[in-house]
């Protein structure tokens, strides 16, 4: 995508402080988790990340920092908001230019796969996360 | 003169018709022909040939007359007439002595005819008196015998009727027998599917969990797994570190490692618990009270109901709503069916807001409420000075007041058939009200929601 690139000029191998991923889930220890797995590119600040435990978090979150977040990833079953509603916010009425959402499904979950698709989600993770997976993924976004 | 034929025919006919009553004539009926031909006979002697010879005809008569009685006493048939005969006897007897007198002196007869006479209207006088007392008396013993006839008739007219009675009571009685035996079968056969209803109900409910518990066994499982690999690079790096002498980096990674194998245990015990809860909830009741943790409770079957019906549906979605009165502490209850109970009323607090939130309603028109109705179930506790609550409520559509009184009763179901067994509510009441004696208690307004209120004693 180069013209994310020029907007954000901010490629992830130059370890400059940019790319901000709001992960969305309703499970609060992804945040820890997270913050182990990615722990080299945190302390680097290749990467900032911010936390949602629900759709309703997400949203009040990009309200307050709109165009920070570079990239979504959200859950799509949480209780409250799902995944699918927050996706239709974010791509179809909510920020310009909408960012990157990356939703994660359950394993084999076809409806919530094409629903999410036909809402405009950009990538797809199954659960559980292969973080290798996402980390090649991130790069690519680069 | 002629007094003896007219006595000796009166006599003979009398004696047919009394045998043709008894049915018995034809036996007789030659000899007593016989009788009346010789009497006839002797009449026409008696009026043809006059003096001696009427005498003679007369005496013959008294002598026919004398054998009918002897007939009488012998025959066991003409016993009956004894009576009859005392009459007849002293007319015989003074004729007879009447007409030998005559026989051998007409004189002397002519002579004394006058006691004769005399005591010939004595002997009549007699017969006839006699004739009409025995009449009489046998009439009365006719109606004797009649009324014993006709109570013998009636005797043996009951008698068949009791026993016709009896065969009818018999009768009855098999019929009854075999009624009570089939209705035995069919009341054991209706415990057998009771049975039957009562574990397949449990079997649905689990059916229902089992979506939800893969996904709650899923969440730990995941983080259980992560949290293990982002260890094993930690030691990696720790070991890095401590080859490079940066103690505080070793330290800082240490304590992170500790930190992570914290959250691999808390999420282990978490799977373990969701396991144990499934457990129980197949396990057949007759389960011990034991001090639980109703919040913790409550908020694990919140969960699973949540997650077992978004599998279903995956459209669904719903907002829910904890408030735990943490002061409740651990209380008695059976564990696993207390479970089931708060189990089955989130899992009915889903449904009815489910069905509100449908795109369409019932009858094919657009649902107006589609696109402002926010779904909420709130699930919580309270403790009072001497009761738990567990409340469960939700803002569906309620219950209509012509089903309110039904809820509790067996098989009542207002899901589509085959979709509940329309024990859940039944169930949950027996298990408040008989296995803790609570209460289960609803409050209910239509288009605005429900709410269940499981009401515990506290124990002393």
């Amino acid at each position: 995508m180069p013209e994310r690139n020029l907007l954000f000029n901010c490629p992830y191998h130059h370890k400059i402080h940019c790319m901000k991923i709001l992960v969305v889930d309703d499970e609060r220890d992804i945040q820890t988790l997270f913050e182990q797995r990615f722990r080299k590119e945190i302390r680097d600040k290749a990467l900032e990340f911010a936390f949602a435990f629900s759709g309703e978090d997400a949203l009040s979150y990009l309200n307050r920092h709109e165009h920070e977040a570079v990239l979504i990833l959200s859950d799509i079953n949480m209780p409250g908001m799902s995944g699918l509603e927050l996706l239709g916010h974010i791509k179809q009425k909510y920020l310009k230019p909408p960012p990157v959402v990356m939703m994660i499904t359950a394993y084999g979950d076809a409806d919530n796969f094409n629903m999410a698709k036909e809402l405009g989600a950009d990538d797809f993770l199954t659960k559980p996360v292969d973080f290798t997976l996402l980390k090649e993924k991130l790069k690519n976004i680069q | 003169m002629f007094l003896e034929f007219v006595l000796a025919l009166i006599i003979i006919r009398y004696l047919r018709t009394q045998l043709r009553k008894d049915g018995i004539l034809p036996a007789w009926d030659r000899l007593l022909t016989i009788g009346i031909i010789i009497a006839v006979a002797f009449l026409i002697f008696g009026i043809v040939g006059r003096g001696h010879t009427g005498r003679l005809a007369a005496l013959l008569t008294d002598g026919l007359l004398g054998y009918i009685i002897y007939f009488v006493f012998t025959k066991k048939e003409f016993i009956k007439f004894k009576s009859a005969t005392y009459a007849v006897m002293p007319y015989i007897g003074v004729s007879v002595i009447k007409n030998i007198t005559a026989l051998i002196s007409n004189d002397f007869y002519e002579e004394w005819s006058r006691p004769f006479e005399t005591a010939e209207l004595f002997a009549v006088i007699w017969l006839i008196a006699t004739w009409i007392l025995s009449r009489k008396q046998r009439k009365a013993l006719e109606l004797e015998r009649l009324k014993a006839l006709e109570k013998e008739k009636q005797y043996q007219l009951s008698e068949a009727m009791k026993a016709s009675l009896e065969v009818q009571v018999a009768e009855r009685t098999a019929a009854l027998t075999q009624q009570k035996e089939e209705l035995e079968h069919a009341l054991g056969d209706l415990k057998a599917t009771q049975a039957q209803l009562i574990q397949s109900e449990k079997m649905a409910s689990l059916g229902e969990l089992t979506a939800g518990i893969a996904h709650e066994i899923q969440n730990p499982l995941n983080f259980i797994n992560n949290f293990s690999e982002v260890n094993t690079e930690l030691i990696t790096e720790l070991k890095d570190a401590m080859a490079k002498g940066d103690m505080e980096e070793a330290k800082a990674i240490a304590d992170d490692i500790t930190a992570n194998e914290q959250k691999i245990n808390h999420h282990g015990k978490r799977a373990d618990a969701i396991v144990k809860g499934m457990l129980q909830h197949s396990r057949s009741s007759g389960g011990q009270k034991e001090p639980t943790d109703i919040n913790a409770l409550a908020d694990e079957y919140l969960r699973l109901a949540y997650h077992g019906l978004r599998a279903k549906d995956k459209m669904f979605n719903a907002t829910m709503k904890t408030d735990f009165d943490e002061s409740i502490g651990m209380v008695q209850v059976i564990p696993q069916d207390m479970g089931r109970v708060i189990l089955n009323l989130i899992t009915n607090a889903f449904y009815a807001v489910s069905e509100k939130k449908k795109p369409l309603t019932s009858d094919g028109k657009l649902n107006p409420l589609f696109k402002d109705y926010v779904p909420t179930v709130s699930v919580s506790t309270k403790k009072t000075a001497n009761k738990i609550l567990i409340s469960v409520k939700d803002n569906g559509s309620g219950i209509p007041p012509h089903v309110l009184d039904k809820i509790f009763q067996p098989f009542f179901t207002t899901k589509p058939t085959g979709q509940g067994t329309g024990l859940g509510l039944s169930m949950s009441y027996d298990i408040v009200t008989k296995g803790h004696g609570g209460e289960l208690k609803v409050e209910t307004k239509e288009n605005a929601g429900t709410e269940f209120i499981i009401q515990l004693p506290l124990s002393p």
